[in-house]
């Protein structure tokens, strides 16, 4: 770590610890818990070079399992957690089973249309998933036999629990594992030449970077009272792949500020009067991060050389 | 069966398109909304009839595109694809929120034309006479546009510079210029469809929003860049979809991505798709 990764990385630590205090509660556990699900993505694309475009299948999934469990039972919240990392795992394995079979756009294309049998899904099973008006859940219950339904408590026990998954993510990527991983993403021929499975590792950090997704998604539903359509929608998708590639793809920081930044962004601009219209500014900006910065924020500016996706 | 027309229609443009910049357009559902306004913002302000705008809408939307290729998409040619494809899906949220602006969430009707209201007897049943102009149409561009890519000398351009753009080059041709054309033509048909979609669907500004994740769905399905794969998959699957609509009406929605997910697992290249071209 160079001296201004360790400055960069001290400031976002002290800037979570007062986060709730600057911002609504609510906001900053969604800034929390969209980190977690950018740096599940750049696991995916930054590293292997695998865009998924249907990532909310995941995040949506584990928000809905979860969201069902809670409102259906009173079991502690970490088991309706568990519940829907779980289901988040099983899906990411079989679609990660079809998806590795292609690279590059098709893999975009075939994780967006798989994500999209679940939209539907979700959407037509009401008597189970509230379809259109989404599940709502009275309170979040209890966490690890903690009540949760303060902001702040809900936001610092979130905290905590992303960060672990953060730390994950950085352990995976820092780890021989993690070292195949890039080996493939910058010459995947070669690779195989050294005699490893390629599909088989695209496999397994497809059903990782699932499970962080699943995760993230589930405390977000929990956080917000809420899994609704708008968690298994193609534009969270979509924007998801914008924070990652806005905070510097490669970098696993990087989507982390990312999702702070396009979050904030949002939010500003929803208080704006073309607040109907968010769309129009995000999409602007994000048209220029890919015409112009394509290292993104971090990359750009923190770490040199990081990120080297064929520039 | 119409809707299949559209998906045909939809589904060439991003293949033509694909073929040529191996860029997936993200954005190929917004044109396909911009086609239905130019239709009815035609209709309302400049009282174009409908048959005019067939022709009119495509060019203007087509021109349209010519501008997205020239001025943004070309910067990224030397990269990864998948960059145009973020930059064109950063065009979906930018035109779809410029067009809520202008024209209001909710969308407008647009009247079927009166020559081809009612219906027509087949002789074995009657079917919405609209629908089958739909059908005819769609037909009649997807055999011209096939046409001109098979048989003709532009065409004949065209597959070569999709094959070697260098050497093509060296031999005189204008590359750049071919592409734009191309992009400029794969555009106009999905707007085409935008056109014949306005008097089938409430003219909004989300219309194009599922519309090209089902295009996406059936170009994987018939081959990415397959100009017959597309214009089959996307006739197949709108048929299909109807017939799934009839037998059991939940799984419409979803069909086309189960019997994509089966043909990724029997022929990952896609039904028509040459085993080579990924990514």
């Amino acid at each position: 770590m160079t001296r201004r990764a360790t400055v960069f990385a001290l400031v976002l630590g002290a800037l979570g610890l007062v986060l709730p205090w600057l911002v609504y509660p609510v906001l900053a556990i969604d800034l929390v818990c969209f980190a977690l699900f950018a740096v599940s993505l750049d696991l995916l694309f930054g590293f292997v070079g695998l865009l998924s475009f249907g990532q909310a299948l995941f995040w949506g999934g584990g928000g809905y399992l979860t969201a069902i469990v809670l409102a259906r039972t009173h079991v502690d919240a970490s088991i309706a957690i568990l519940i829907g990392v779980v289901y988040a795992l099983v899906l990411a394995a079989i679609v990660g089973a079809i998806a590795v079979r292609r690279a590059g756009i098709y893999f975009a294309m075939i994780t967006l249309g798989v994500a999209q049998i679940q939209y539907f899904s979700a959407f037509q099973l009401t008597s189970i998933t509230g379809g259109e008006n989404g599940l709502n859940l009275g309170s979040r219950g209890n966490l690890f036999g903690l009540g949760m339904e303060d902001d702040h408590v809900f936001y610092y026990v979130a905290l905590v629990l992303i960060a672990l998954g953060v730390w994950f993510a950085m352990r995976i990527v820092g780890s021989p594992f993690g070292g195949v991983l890039q080996a493939m993403r910058e010459n995947e021929q070669r690779t195989i030449a050294l005699g490893y499975r390629v599909n088989r590792y695209k496999l397994v950090v497809f059903v990782i970077a699932g499970g962080l997704a699943g995760f993230a998604g589930a405390l977000y539903a929990i956080g917000n009272h809420l899994a609704g359509l708008e968690m298994v929608d193609w534009h969270t998708s979509g924007a998801v792949v914008m924070m990652t590639v806005l905070g510097g793809i490669g970098t696993i920081v990087g989507p982390i500020v990312g999702a702070g930044v396009f979050e904030s962004l949002e939010y500003f601009v929803s208080k704006t009067p073309i607040g109907e219209e968010t769309n129009l500014v995000m999409g602007f900006v994000f048209a220029l991060c890919v015409l112009l910065f394509r290292r993104g924020i971090v990359g750009s500016f923190l770490v040199p050389r990081a990120g080297r996706v064929k520039h | 069966m119409a809707s299949g027309a559209f998906y045909a229609l939809l589904a060439l443009g991003l293949s033509v398109i694909f073929g040529m910049l191996r860029v997936v357009n993200f954005a190929h559902g917004s044109m396909y909304m911009l086609g239905a306004f130019a239709t009815y913002y035609g209709a309302t302000l400049f009282h174009l009839p409908f048959f005019a705008a067939l022709i009119i809408a495509p060019i203007a939307v087509g021109l349209f595109g010519v501008l997205l290729e020239t001025t943004l998409l070309r910067r990224l040619y030397g990269l990864d694809p998948i960059y145009n494809l973020l930059l064109t899906f950063a065009l979906v949220l930018v035109i779809e929120d410029l067009m809520r602006l202008i024209a209001g969430p909710l969308g407008s009707p647009y009247a079927t034309p009166p020559a081809l209201d009612g219906l027509t007897n087949l002789g074995f049943t009657l079917y919405p006479t609209y629908k089958l102009f739909v059908i005819v149409v769609s037909v009649a561009a997807c055999a011209v546009a096939w046409w001109v890519v098979e048989r003709t000398p532009i065409g004949a351009r065209i597959r070569a510079a999709t094959e070697n753009p260098v050497l093509v080059r060296a031999l005189g041709i204008d590359v750049k210029r071919l592409v734009t054309v191309t992009f400029g033509a794969g555009i106009a048909l999905a707007a085409l469809a935008g056109v014949l979609a306005a008097p089938t669907t409430n003219v909004q500004p989300t219309m194009g929003d599922s519309v090209i994740i089902y295009t996406f769905a059936i170009v994987v399905i018939g081959g990415l860049g397959s100009i017959v794969g597309s214009i089959l998959a996307g006739f197949a699957l709108g048929l299909l979809q109807t017939l799934g609509a009839v037998v059991f009406p939940p799984i419409s929605t979803t069909l086309i991505f189960i019997v994509m997910v089966i043909v990724i697992v029997f022929r990952p290249a896609g039904l028509f798709g040459k085993p080579e071209t990924s990514g």
